[in-house]
């Protein structure tokens, strides 16, 4: 691990003012991420601002009828959150079918969106990625791309966002609170993660100086009809091949709304209006859920190694819609 | 260099370390405390798991520094004297182990599992100890040792309360299934 | 009350130092001044190292010594010095010994500093320029170029005996298949490690990751030179190995090469990638075709498999001797080739060359038994084998029937449908399969040392190891029946290159081979004690022989009148002993020679098959095992549990990629390298059957270490066939495959 500096910001204005000054400065908070790629030198701080003390650890209702997480909430706190919990069991699903216990006591929130890939050739610094130093090439499009992208994915990047909560949110259309030296904003879930086109070394469009505060869960939670389907190699801990958050509005067992995201299929959760809105109005079934599941898939394209990933998220997204609407056997 | 102090197992410990010194090294260089053990460095394997505030984490993935003021509970602090916690003891009774390598993690694990869930099926822990690799055992065991520590300290809470204890404690009805199989 | 330890489902001995974290594994050992050394590895897989530049590594305060090709110390010259006890034939690998890259990964550089952060740091700061070959890893392409080698590792392929092409021919039903599983990695959970520690003089002490001390002890000899005194080599504990420690790993001569160099102790250990770059099971390709009558005899076996080696060393495993040990057929046909690649030399890993062999067979076998319309049990059971035809001899004992008649019924296996498909509950498909399996019951010579102390303590040791599975507990354990002390009265030593020669753990013959010397120097140590209370004249012992004695409940008494007794402690006291001792060596005996000795075992499988998703449940496992006597039941269960385990692991999970674009195992980390996980265990049953045998050694014992694992991985596939209708040849059976 290269040298770095390290100091504990007491607020957040003094932590967005380090952050925004200091070259080579980066956040830490619960680190599970960052100290690993640290270890190994993909990434290579100067100085870190431990963030982990500031008051950004608390759930709170909103005036609108939702729940605030504070960046700071660690996964397992927010998983076990009686309000997320009841309100929003597709989220504690989808950070429980993520990690493990011990990473889920301390990795955060705002953390849990700041993951980066968990592309073999990103991890392997002996070997070419646009993502780790662009220019050199992407590895993983000739190399073994098992667990690559389907969706999305560009000529000079393949890799996948390995988030499970990352997926729920998208479903759950959360907005993320940031602040910066250029003031607060806010950014719906859908822009927070990029497509990798020409610049994959940008997992996000949060700036080099933003820190994120708060994710915001507007009021509709889907509690009634969810699920978290997560395909991977092994029973747990292992990163999605394949995941699916779905959310149904339903009547009787008509659909007035319907929220599908695909985890592990693309740079980042892979949502397609269109194809969500083919279900209002529909009856629950499968005969109506197979065109939605071929519409995700319709633009999808593998590689050597990944192509099976095309038939198991349509098989998948099926499922999912079935058990979300109760009538799977 | 920066001075942190922490609480580990009970003592006060206030050091300068440099801060990319990761509080596995910390615990095991510096304090000697190595039935921590490293199995892979990279957050994979929980054999480095120990308790920071009452909490089990990966003591692989956090800085020294970042543990500053926090409490810390290795497995070294776990027994009580010669008295062993009851899921050390469970591990040891019911061969919840065998090169004994990924042990001090998973019984860290386990011990915060049963601060939770009291009484967990084996599907809850199969799952909660998903953190926790174990390459020998082929896990069957580590399940029986921590139902026998759940069932011991559910017994031993009973006894606390006034309640009356079994003679004959449910554990034991574990290990004669086990003894069936031979 | 005669003091019965053998059999009984003992605790172990080891268990409140591990759950205490006393037990203190290679890297756990401190000394003054301890420096560390981190290993800088290649990056590519063939060519030479044209450039390294360490100087700014070198400025980094704190860094002791930056150890290349260019300034290592001088070493031996021939193969010979670095041929280990597990060497396969050719010549090892030497770290640091030129700037030939032979494989990726491979060990460059040694930077020692003073803590282990900075030595980290300072080896990423590196630098290296290479004069890149082209290397050849794809197995598929270089298969055309494979050769038998001029020595086997393993046993050489037996002769061809029958008429194989001839009968294959003519066989009422036939199959003809190509299996094969890809390139795995052991994975102990902890990294290989060893801390030497500088003694002055010359002198050092290692504690080194090992699965024999005197491998390790007689390498650092060999290579740097040292006499047998100056070398002390210990191993109280491994973090597991399963064949990764047979043969000392760099990391030993990095480490030993620095501390003589710095005159100072060292600590090297690997990183979790680094685990990826010292040897594999290795990628496996077989073609096998059996032909069987119409009534079900098997008629042919025509096995051939090609494995893949170094460049360097022939490495071959017992791939293709398990037709020969399993069934009954006239007309066998076999051969084992190797693929040489640029790769590191692969490495025994728990069964080697069983797992690979009979995963094969015993596929193939299930398919042959659908063609022929036999339930695969009936069939398996009728192609009965009672020699070894490989070797025409007879077996020392086989309960395999036994193992079939008490897994079956534990299992349920006569209300299965053989019709594929046949069984569902909502959206998962049901399948049983089943298999069987060997593994060879070795004997070895080992030493052993006693000594009884007038306090009644009783120590036993040889340098031995105890890698997890319980040697420390089950040597106690008979060293204190055959002396008839209490168990707490009992230590047994092991992993201390000074105590009494034994062979590396591995093989499964530990059980066998050190509990038949320790058998043996307490007899030793019975007629030392006796002739000790035969000096006096008016002892009751006096006429008596060995055979009349008995030792129980701490004394040595007269089998025919019990009440003839005198407790050892009162014996030493009286004859002014402190101690009594004895050392012994045992030998397989020669009758033996004439016999086939394994351990065998059934393995009944129920998977359970999303079939639209394509995952794989193993919800039930039943595994029979005739294996001996078995010493300690929770020991002995526990083994072949972890075994069932590795075979869910190998036939569902593990693969080490080879990416051929850089000739690198790619997925070199425990998050994307799969090993088990405890949700991918569910119900797992193990049935020991009785089976004496007074041929395979004193104690009638035959190992458990490989033979749970054996038979596993095929009545997975054979399952997910039952379940589904897919045969999926080649490992892992990942979802994609099944969907």
């Amino acid at each position: 691990m290269k040298p770095f500096t390290y100091t504990r910001a007491d607020d957040i204005t003094s932590a967005v003012s380090e952050v925004s000054q200091q070259e080579g400065a980066k956040v830490i908070a619960g680190g599970t991420n960052l100290l690993d790629l640290m270890k190994i030198d993909v990434m290579q701080p100067r100085h870190l601002i431990d963030i982990t003390r500031l008051a950004l650890n608390t759930i709170e209702e909103t005036a609108q009828g939702g729940l605030l997480l504070g960046a700071l909430v660690t996964n397992a706190d927010t998983a076990y959150h009686e309000q997320v919990e009841q309100r929003y069991p597709l989220l504690s699903h989808a950070i429980l079918a993520g990690a493990t216990a011990q990473l889920r006591n301390k990795a955060t929130d705002g953390g849990n969106l700041l993951q980066r890939t968990r592309c073999y050739y990103f991890y392997d610094t002996h070997t070419a990625c646009n993502k780790r130093e662009p220019g050199t090439g992407c590895s993983a499009i000739h190399g073994y791309n098992r667990i690559h992208a389907i969706l999305g994915h560009s000529e000079h990047c393949i890799a996948t966002h390995p988030s499970d909560m990352a997926v729920a949110l998208a479903a759950l259309e959360a907005r993320i609170h940031v602040t910066g030296p250029r003031g607060e904003r806010t950014i719906p879930i859908a822009d927070f993660h990029r497509l990798p086109g020409d610049t994959p070394e940008k997992d996000t469009n949060l700036a080099d100086d933003e820190i994120i505060t708060s994710i915001e869960l507007p009021s509709k939670g889907f509690a009634q009809h969810y699920t978290y389907l997560k395909n991977r190699d092994r029973a747990s801990y292992a990163f999605a091949l394949v995941s699916v958050a779905a959310g149904l509005d339903m009547e009787g067992d008509t659909i007035q709304e319907a929220r599908i995201a695909l985890g592990g299929v693309a740079h980042k959760p892979w949502r397609n209006p269109e194809a969500e809105a083919l279900l209002i109005g529909k009856r629950a079934s499968r005969e109506n859920f197979q065109p939605v599941a071929d519409a995700y898939v319709q633009k999808a394209k593998g590689f050597e190694h990944n192509s099976f990933k095309i038939e198991l998220a349509c098989r998948s997204i099926v499922r999912a819609l079935m058990q979300a609407a109760k009538i799977d056997q | 260099m920066t001075k942190i102090s922490v609480t580990v197992n009970g003592t006060a410990q206030t050091h300068e370390v440099e801060p990319r010194q990761l509080l596995v090294y910390y615990l095991r260089e510096k304090l000697g405390l190595t039935g921590t053990h490293i199995g892979c460095d990279t957050s994979s394997c929980g054999a480095c798991t120990v308790h920071m505030d009452g909490m089990a984490v990966k003591s692989c993935s956090i800085l020294a520094v970042q543990a500053d003021g926090c409490e810390i509970t290795t497995i070294e602090g776990l027994a009580k004297g010669d008295q062993l916690h009851p899921v050390q003891e469970g591990f040891k009774e019911c061969h919840g182990l065998q090169c004994g390598f990924c042990t001090p993690g998973m019984i860290m694990s386990a011990t915060d599992l049963l601060q939770n869930n009291p009484d967990p099926t084996e599907e809850d822990i199969r799952h909660a100890l998903e953190g926790n690799i174990c390459r020998c055992t082929g896990y069957h065991n580590i399940v029986r040792s921590i139902q026998w520590a759940a069932e011991k300290m559910k017994t031993s809470a009973r006894a606390l309360d006034g309640a009356p204890v079994s003679t004959s404690p449910v554990y034991a009805s574990v290990n004669l299934n086990q003894q069936q199989q031979v | 009350m005669v003091t019965k330890q053998i059999g009984k489902p003992q605790n172990r001995v080891d268990g409140r130092d591990k759950v205490t974290g006393r037990a203190r594994y290679a890297a756990e050992f401190s000394a003054t001044d301890l420096a560390y050394g981190v290993v800088v590895s290649s990056a590519i897989a063939k060519g030479k190292i044209k450039e390294m530049d360490t100087s700014e590594a070198l400025r980094v305060e704190g860094v002791l010594d930056i150890f290349t090709s260019e300034n290592r110390p001088k070493l031996a010259s021939y193969d010979s010095s670095f041929q280990d006890e597990d060497a396969p034939p050719g010549s090892p690998f030497r770290p640091l010994f030129n700037r030939d890259i032979l494989f990726n990964m491979q060990p460059i550089a040694l930077v020692v500093a003073e803590t282990y952060e900075l030595a980290r740091y300072a080896a990423s700061l590196v630098k290296v320029e290479y004069e890149t070959e082209e290397h050849v890893t794809n197995f598929e392409a270089e298969r055309t170029n494979a050769y038998e080698p001029e020595e086997y590792k393993s046993t050489p392929p037996p002769d061809p005996w029958g008429k194989p092409e001839t009968a294959l021919k003519e066989a009422e039903h036939r199959i003809s298949e190509v299996y094969s599983h890809p390139s795995q990695h052991h994975n102990p959970m902890e990294m290989h490690a060893s801390t030497a520690i500088w003694e002055g003089d010359g002198r050092i002490t290692v504690y080194d990751k090992i699965q024999g001390v005197l491998n390790s002890q007689e390498y650092i000899m060999g290579v740097f030179g040292l006499a047998k005194e100056d070398v002390r080599v210990l191993s109280p504990f491994v973090g597991g190995a399963f064949g990764s420690g047979l043969r000392p790993q760099y990391q030993l001569f990095m480490a030993v090469m620095a501390t003589l160099e710095l005159k100072r102790s060292v600590r090297v250990v690997l990183t979790r990638p680094q685990m990826f770059s010292f040897g594999h099971r290795p990628k496996t390709v077989q073609q096998l075709s059996l032909g069987a009558s119409a009534d079900g005899t098997l008629e042919a076996v025509v096995h051939h498999a090609f494995a893949e080696t170094s460049r360097f060393e022939d490495y071959s495993e017992d791939v293709i001797i398990w037709p020969g040990v399993l069934y009954k057929c006239e007309n066998v046909k076999l051969s084992h080739k190797l693929v040489g690649l640029d790769v590191y030399t692969p490495l025994d890993m728990r069964a080697p060359g069983g797992t690979t062999g009979i995963f094969a067979l015993e596929c193939a076998i299930d398919e042959l038994s659908y063609k022929v319309g036999m339930d695969p049990v009936e069939f398996r059971l009728k192609n009965y084998s009672v020699k070894d035809q490989n070797v025409n001899k007879p077996f020392s004992s086989k309960e395999l029937q036994e193992c079939y008649r008490q897994g079956a019924e534990l299992f349920g296996w006569k209300n299965r449908n053989p019709q594929p498909r046949s069984m569902r509950e909502g959206h998962n498909l049901i399948g049983w399969g089943v298999a069987n399996g060997a593994w060879e019951a070795t004997q070895k010579p080992s030493g052993a040392k006693a000594v009884l102390t007038k306090e009644g303590k009783l120590t036993v040791s040889s340098a031995t190891a105890d890698i997890g599975t319980g040697t420390y507990t089950i040597m106690s354990q008979i060293a204190a029946e055959c002396m008839g002390l209490p168990i707490e009265n009992v230590e047994f030593k092991l992993g201390d290159s000074s105590l009494p020669q034994s062979p590396l753990e591995g093989g499964s013959w530990t059980a066998s081979t050190v509990g038949s010397a320790v058998k043996l120097v307490c007899e030793k140590l019975g007629e030392k004690l006796l002739e000790l209370a035969q000096e006096s004249d008016d002892s009751p012992f006096k006429e008596v022989s060995i055979e009349e004695v008995e030792f129980t409940d701490g004394q040595m008494r007269l089998k025919e009148d019990t009440s003839v007794a005198i407790p050892l402690t009162q014996l030493l006291k009286e004859n002014q002993k402190d101690s009594v001792q004895v050392e012994a060596e045992s030998k397989p005996a020669d009758e033996q020679e004439n016999y086939s000795p394994y351990s065998h075992s059934v393995v009944f499988v129920e998977v359970n098959v999303d079939e639209d998703l394509g995952t794989i449940k193993v919800t039930r496992v039943v595994s029979a095992v005739a294996g001996g006597r078995i010493l300690n039941p929770k020991t002995a269960w526990s083994q072949i549990l972890g075994g069932v385990v590795w075979g869910i692991g190998m036939a569902l999970e593990e693969y080490s990629v080879m990416d051929h674009q850089y000739g690198r195992f790619i997925n070199h980390d425990l998050a994307e390298y799969h090993v088990p996980v405890n949700a991918d265990v569910h119900d797992v049953e193990v049935i020991f059957v009785d089976e004496e045998d007074q041929i395979v050694n004193p104690l009638g014992v035959k190992g458990l270490g490989e033979i749970g694992i054996v038979s596993v991985a095929p009545a997975i596939a054979n399952a997910v066939y039952h379940a589904t209708g897919k045969r999926v040849r080649d490992l892992p059976i990942t979802l994609d495959k099944v969907m």
